[in-house]
């Protein structure tokens, strides 16, 4: 029974990284760039809830949309400000503009919250349920986690497949200069993946701190590497990637955790993301593109 | 002056940028005999000079080799731990000054062959996916030290993974790593003088490396691989000369590091990640592939942090809109054209000041 639990556990902080994966990668497959402020955007979006549940005694729900409308609207400023500018420059300037960012909204988060930890309410009220007698004990906040990153898989890849905004993001990452001919509006596109990312991260951080429920400055850091780290575990770039990236990762780290050593557990994801990619050197799903001479 | 003149330009370069440290060097030196260097100030000046040297060993990644590693922490955290560690081990067996010398090499030998290791599986990668292996490496090597137990009594050396007690030490045992505690008590022998020599003389070293025949065929793989493959260039190779080189510089700088403090730990905010974007930031802004640049943007922005200290919570803020100012400033196409047209490039600021110099 010990071992369901971890798979569970794992499956549900799995599934909050899926979600966060989905922001990089997205990002990554359209602008071709690695948005370093993502994680930050995360914790953003955890302090939204938080100060609209505790401070203002909003109902969960309520404040989940308020987050994720704040934070869309901060990713697509993000967008504007600092990347849009630098479109034509080289990944690198872009890279290191994304890591300005980050410090910024950490610092920004740390002016007004202060370093100190808020204990954040847990948004999911459900207990959850008892299995076999009381021996498997599921957590609200675990379901709840697989279910939303499920369904949001599931409408995501729906989006991209068949509405007209998602087929413009595909062609956009397919070949942006072809994509320009066609008449699509690249800018309005990026900056719809941009929206779409940075509203995901909302969701991500309510769900994260609900597990999770120490809130710093600095939390949304650290998830935002592993859940990058689990995009390019999956492959860069693909949705479905990003899903098994994520869920893979999180059950590793748990079961490191739970079986090896709690200190190492950070050691063997990364451990196990560089053999993956000895071995496939695109990720699992990431397709690979041969260079034309 | 001729004989100035008589050497060909990037001799020049280097000649001026030595001569820019060694100014700058011997201000400080006077203003610390004098007394009017803050003690935070005086703090800062050997671990500007190794975080200088890790700039300079990444630039070598990112500008020669065209690869983006970002994990050039970890080998600074691989030089400073196993020079800390002979430091600490041998305190009573060998003198000052051959102790140094020999931590010296064995922490930079020891980050040149993880720096090896490691490259030759993760050299097969590109791009992003390189990246994220070289970030992946340094979370590893950080957080396999916090695990680390080692203590030495008169039965000779523990070793555990677990916790202190499970070392089963004699009472008068010396714990050598103590796991999150880091290696404490190592010799503080890293001077600024010493450091303002070791950065020169890797300056030297990469000015030479990336003129010689080995340097050339590097930045011809940088430019196309596939050209450089026909034309039968032994591409594993030169990457793997380029890519230890590299390690070795930032564990030099992981030596003086561990030398200049007491307690060594090994946290995020310094080998972790972050330290890896810190270098990778001068490396950038510095300008890549420019030596000097990186030792530059280096001691401007360590120092400027603790010029603004007496803004106190804002200045980490400003830290980062200067940043994202100074990247778009020099990036973005846009500003780039606008600088063009009114005549500030940096090309004509530069030979604004060589006038005036002149006069």
């Amino acid at each position: 029974m010990g071992f369901l639990t971890y798979l569970i556990n794992g499956l549900s902080l799995g599934s909050v990284y899926a979600i966060i994966a989905l922001g990089y990668t997205m990002v990554y497959g359209i602008a071709k760039m690695l948005n370093f402020a993502h994680g930050d955007v995360i914790m953003i979006g955890a302090y939204v809830v938080f100060m609209c549940m505790s401070n203002s005694g909003m109902p969960a729900v309520v404040s989940i949309v308020i987050s994720i409308v704040c934070c869309t609207a901060l990713g697509m400023i993000i967008e504007k400000i600092a990347y849009k500018p630098l479109r034509k420059a080289t990944n690198l300037a872009v890279l290191i503009t994304a890591i300005g960012v980050s410090y910024f909204l950490q610092n920004m988060a740390l002016m007004i919250f202060g370093s100190n930890p808020v204990s954040f309410t847990s948004v999911i009220k459900w207990q959850g349920i008892a299995l076999a007698g009381g021996a498997l004990k599921i957590t609200g906040n675990a379901i709840i986690t697989i279910i939303t990153c499920v369904v949001i898989m599931i409408v995501l890849m729906w989006f991209v497949k068949n509405t007209k905004p998602g087929q413009a993001m595909r062609a956009v990452s397919e070949d942006k200069d072809a994509a320009i001919l066609m008449g699509i509006n690249v800018n309005a596109t990026i900056s719809l993946t941009f929206a779409i990312g940075s509203g995901l991260a909302a969701i991500a951080g309510a769900l994260l701190c609900s597990s999770y429920p120490s809130l710093t400055p600095y939390t949304g850091s650290m998830p935002g590497i592993k859940a990058f780290t689990a995009a390019v575990f999956g492959g860069i770039g693909s949705i479905p990637g990003a899903l098994i990236g994520g869920l893979l990762l999180g059950i590793i780290e748990i079961l490191a955790k739970a079986y090896i050593s709690s200190q190492l557990a950070d050691a063997i994801v990364f451990a196990v993301l560089i053999i993956v990619l000895l071995v496939k050197p695109t990720g699992i799903l990431g397709k690979q593109i041969k260079e034309k001479v | 002056m001729s004989l100035y003149k008589n050497l060909n330009k990037s001799t020049q370069k280097l000649l001026g940028t030595i001569g820019v440290i060694l100014v700058l060097y011997i201000v400080m030196s006077i203003m610390e005999g004098t007394g009017n260097l803050s003690s935070l100030m005086k703090g800062l000046l050997v671990p500007v000079c190794a975080y200088s040297l890790v700039a300079v060993g990444l630039n070598l990644c990112v500008g020669y080799l065209g690869e983006l590693s970002l994990g050039h922490a970890g080998f600074m955290c691989v030089g400073a731990f196993t020079s800390a560690f002979f430091s600490r081990a041998t305190q009573e067996i060998i003198p000052d000054v051959p102790r140094f010398i020999l931590a010296l090499l064995i922490g930079t030998v020891m980050a040149a062959l993880f720096g090896f290791l490691i490259a030759i599986p993760v050299l097969r990668l590109k791009g992003d996916y390189l990246a994220i292996v070289t970030l992946a490496f340094g979370e590893i090597i950080k957080n396999v030290i916090n695990v680390m137990y080692v203590g030495v009594d008169s039965k000779g050396m523990h070793f555990s993974i677990k916790d202190q007690m499970s070392l089963g030490m004699d009472l008068d045992g010396k714990m050598l790593i103590n796991g999150p505690q880091g290696i404490t008590g190592t010799p503080r022998q890293s001077t600024f003088t010493i450091a303002v020599l070791l950065l020169i003389l890797a300056l030297v070293v990469v000015n030479n490396f990336v003129n010689s025949r080995t340097g050339r065929a590097v930045k011809a793989i940088r430019d196309n691989q596939i050209a450089a493959e026909t034309v039968g260039l032994p591409v594993t190779k030169y990457k793997l000369v380029a890519f230890t080189l590299s390690a070795a510089i930032a564990g030099v700088g992981g030596v003086l590091y561990a030398h200049n403090i007491n307690s060594l730990t090994a946290t995020t905010n310094n080998f972790g990640y972050n330290m890896s974007i810190m270098i990778l930031v001068y490396v950038v802004l510095g300008g890549i592939g420019n030596f000097s640049g990186s030792v530059i943007a280096a001691v401007v922005l360590t120092m400027l942090p603790e010029m603004l200290r007496g803004l106190s919570t804002y200045r980490m803020l400003i830290y980062s809109i200067v940043l994202i100012v100074l990247m778009l400033f020099n990036w973005a196409p846009a500003i780039l054209k606008w600088r063009e047209d009114h005549g500030l490039t940096t090309a004509a600021i530069v030979s604004k000041f060589k006038k005036k110099e002149v006069r």
